[in-house]
């Protein structure tokens, strides 16, 4: 049960940076990459900005017949899986088939995809539907597909859990680790920017209709108006910490040392939000006392009730400005699924190099009683950080980080 | 052993069977659901058959706010929810909120609510750009399914960890392992788990179409799903809901709660093969189901009964009988193995709780459900499959599995606690 579990590799495509050189690289100095959307023509719509990947030709990674099969955020994570294999220097075939599995997240599956057989479905007929329609669009085909790519036959699973799922994706990983589990692979990806994905991403009512790529997504900020989104994710492989010294693992990034997990009360109970919940138990999980947190990556979720909640819960466990706090997804939009896991890079990414990637673009209201890391990156001993994911319905998730000697 | 999880509370929707003792009617007296479609036109399509639920959600106490709000497969799952904990007889008001979880499994989510409301802003495929301005407020719950497990939660009270476990066709069974394990590990003390899935809709009817896993056999709708027969040709679509209230055991002894059966052993293995495909060797089932047996410190004779799969495609049905002989032996011959798939039809991710209702019941009860139209079995499918009607037949310990698209492959152990352990 207490065994420790570690990431040993880690594959991420963001718009900041494809692979890890590339997008610590733009994450530590803080390079923005939101953008007007290119994907389709959005002038007709209220929110025209988003965190787009561009120049990701998945051809140049997977074999063609992957290709016609699967929606654009399987491709990345398919990529990303090939490069946490090789980041963690392991092959598929060095680990027994059974002892190796796949958990990801999903927030909205290959909805691209969907959209495009929808379209068949409705102005063609019902016989253009692709054959691949029956997979490529849920929710566990990143899991079904990187389980296959890889000969993974162990444990494997998928969570959805809105933006919060990273996180618990993430858990679920350590979980299978500690029951016996060699190998695991967690995160998750999300790329639903298309017209029909769009709609409905609108239709959730807490994205900004700002046009100033870098006046638009600002938590913690007086001008905070929404957030706007974006695309891609992170995988990292999980390994038992003995193990992976064992092995000699080249890279042991980090410990998953904490977890906690809530659900907020129904909306108009007046009781007060399960975050503060989530992070005490996260805390309580890495034995942990508030003061040992060298870092927070908040949600941030952009809108100034829900960065209320989240500044209220930081205070009350931290006390004010008790802890650094940042948010690099103001570089590039909110990932979804996505998101957590890429931040659970940034944060072993940080402790490595002993820096905080900054909050891009904000300027902090003087009624968050927070630390925010805002202009520039800060040199600080980083060697246990606290990353946090929020979900539209209420999901709270908390995982701490701790740095590995 | 460590903590022990026990269902105390069941709630279940299926075709032809709305609440428990329904459902439990139309098993045991061996009937079955499947018609042709009503709920669209299917004339368009290759498969015209479902197994659709009568299902009135004013009649089950959702308000009409409630029901614009949610997707079918959501307002399955919040009745069948709240009619678990009722039946549990459990006052959350009395616990901590934030131990009690929820997982609520779904395989495609609220694919019918996307389906209409894309029609809708696509002006019947007619834009690209669809139109936002057409879009309800509640899309974006359909775009993103966690949104069942927040309306079950709020249904219920539960403020603990909540998700929705979505790998396909095993997510009925893998949203209750993934709760036993919460409890196990003492992250929760009370799970309102389970599945739902609503899924009779054109995409859907399309998209299985397009790899001819339906059935086509549109002649005889009662008879359309034939696990195990040597004429099944697909399987029948269906939908459908079934919620648990899990406790663990010595908490739920100690406040005098009916024990339906421990939820005693439960693995899951993908095949890593294809994302439709099985390897007919059933190896990575047969995986699980050691695993689930180990688990449970049970051997196989000590299984009962086995609730298969048994979608009534020729590759699962030979598939899974590999699976059963290679991890049980000689003890699989000697077994009553049925599908309710016969009766209640495929409900995708919703199934296997369904089948996880089943087989409690069939504990309580000590009724083995038949397989429906089974007349001329396979002759590479050759165990007891229960053709017909239903059994009386002792039944203490049950194992029910699942495999699905992606490759998954998942087994539960189900058996009366107070059974000795291995």
């Amino acid at each position: 049960m207490s065994a420790k579990v570690v990431i040993t590799g880690i594959g991420v495509a963001t718009p900041n940076g494809l692979g890890v050189e590339e997008f610590w690289a733009a994450t530590r100095i803080g390079k923005n990459a939101i953008g007007p959307v290119t994907r389709f023509d959005a002038a007709q719509y209220p929110t025209r900005l988003a965190g787009e990947i561009h120049d990701f030709a998945a051809e140049d990674h997977l074999p063609s017949r992957l290709i016609p099969q699967t929606d654009r955020m399987t491709r990345l994570a398919l990529v990303a899986a090939d490069c946490a294999f090789e980041d963690a220097g392991v092959r598929p075939g060095d680990i027994p088939e059974f002892d190796m599995g796949v958990v990801t997240a999903s927030t909205s599956g290959g909805f691209e995809f969907g959209q495009n057989e929808l379209k068949k479905l409705w102005s063609q007929g019902s016989q253009y539907v692709s054959a691949y329609q029956s997979f490529a669009w849920f929710y566990a085909v990143n899991s079904g597909q990187i389980s296959i790519r890889n000969g993974m036959r162990g444990p494997s699973g998928v969570v959805v859990s809105d933006q919060a799922g990273g996180l618990d994706a993430i858990a679920q990983a350590r979980r299978q680790i500690r029951k016996g589990s060699k190998l695991i692979f967690s995160g998750g990806f999300d790329a639903s920017i298309c017209p029909w994905g769009w709609v409905a991403q609108i239709a959730g009512g807490r994205m900004t209709t700002s046009d100033e790529p870098e006046r638009a997504y600002l938590p913690f900020d007086a001008d905070a108006s929404g957030y706007v989104p974006g695309e891609g994710g992170a995988l990292m492989i999980l390994e038992d910490a003995e193990a992976a010294r064992a092995r000699g693992a080249a890279n042991i990034y980090g410990e998953i040392a904490g977890y906690g997990a809530t659900i907020d009360p129904k909306p108009g109970s007046g009781r007060e939000s399960g975050l503060r919940r989530a992070i005490e138990t996260a805390l309580a999980d890495a034995d942990l006392a508030p003061g040992q947190i060298d870092v927070v990556f908040a949600d941030a979720a952009g809108s100034p009730e829900l960065d209320r909640a989240e500044a209220d819960a930081l205070t009350a466990v931290f006390g004010p400005g008790g802890v650094p706090v940042t948010a690099p997804k103001t570089m590039t939009g909110r990932l979804y699924s996505g998101a957590a896991p890429v931040d659970v890079v940034s944060a072993v990414l940080a402790m490595r190099e002993g820096l905080i990637p900054p909050t891009t673009n904000v300027t902090l209201a003087p009624e968050y009683d927070i630390d925010l890391v805002t202009g520039q990156a800060r040199t600080a001993s980083v060697r246990a950080a606290l990353v946090i994911a929020r979900g539209q319905g209420g999901f709270n998730s908390a995982v701490v980080v701790r740095a590995v000697d | 052993m460590g903590r022990r999880v026990v269902i105390t509370g069941i709630g279940v929707l299926a075709p032809g069977g709305i609440g428990t003792k329904n459902f439990w009617s139309l098993l045991s007296e061996g009937r079955t659901a499947t018609r042709g479609i009503t709920f669209f036109d299917p004339s368009p399509f290759r498969s015209k058959v479902a197994a659709e639920a009568d299902f009135d959600p004013e009649l089950h106490g959702l308000t009409p706010q409630e029901i614009r709000r949610m997707d079918r497969a959501a307002q399955f799952g919040v009745v069948t929810a709240r009619e678990a904990l009722a039946d549990s007889g459990l006052d959350l008001a009395g616990f901590d909120p934030h131990r009690a979880g929820v997982t609520i499994g779904s395989a495609v989510g609220a694919t019918t609510g996307l389906d209409n409301e894309y029609r809708v802003v696509s002006n019947d495929g007619r834009l690209d750009l669809v139109d936002h301005t057409y879009a309800p407020s509640h899309l974006y719950n359909h775009f993103v399914p966690s949104s069942f497990a927040a309306e079950v939660a709020w249904a219920t009270g539960a403020e603990g960890p909540a998700t929705v476990v979505s790998t396909g066709c095993t997510s009925g069974i893998d949203s209750v392992g993934h709760a036993v394990e919460l409890i196990r590990e003492g992250t929760a003390d009370i799970m309102i788990t389970g599945a739902t899935d609503a899924p009779i809709s054109p995409i859907t009817m399309a998209c299985f179409d397009a790899i001819k896993a339906t059935t086509p056999r549109n002649d005889d709708p009662e008879h359309a799903s034939r696990p195990f027969d040597a004429s099944r040709n697909g399987f029948v679509l269906g939908e459908g809901s079934a919620c648990f209230v899990l406790e663990e055991l010595e908490s739920a002894k100690k406040r005098g709660a009916r024990i339906y059966a421990e939820i005693a052993g439960y693995a899951s293995r993908c095949n890593a093969f294809h994302m439709t495909g099985l390897r007919p060797d059933g190896r990575e089932m047969a995986e699980a189901i050691t695993v689930a047996l180990a688990e449970a410190r049970m051997n196989p004779e000590a299984i009962d009964y086995i609730n298969a799969h048994g979608s009534g495609t020729k590759q699962n049905d030979r598939h899974e009988t590999a699976a059963f002989k290679l991890s049980l032996g000689e003890h699989a011959y000697r077994t009553p193995v049925s599908s309710i798939k016969s009766m209640v039809g495929h409900s995708l991710g919703a199934i296997g709780s369904i089948e996880i209702a089943a087989s409690v019941l069939a504990m309580e009860n000590n009724v083995v459900p038949p397989t429906a139209n089974l007349h001329t079995p396979d002759p590479e499918c050759d165990l007891d499959y229960v053709p017909l009607t239903a059994r009386d037949h002792r039944t203490d310990a049950v194992l029910t599995v699942g495999s699905g698209f992606g490759g998954f492959q998942s087994a539960m152990v189900l058996a009366r606690p107070e059974r000795s352990l291995a």
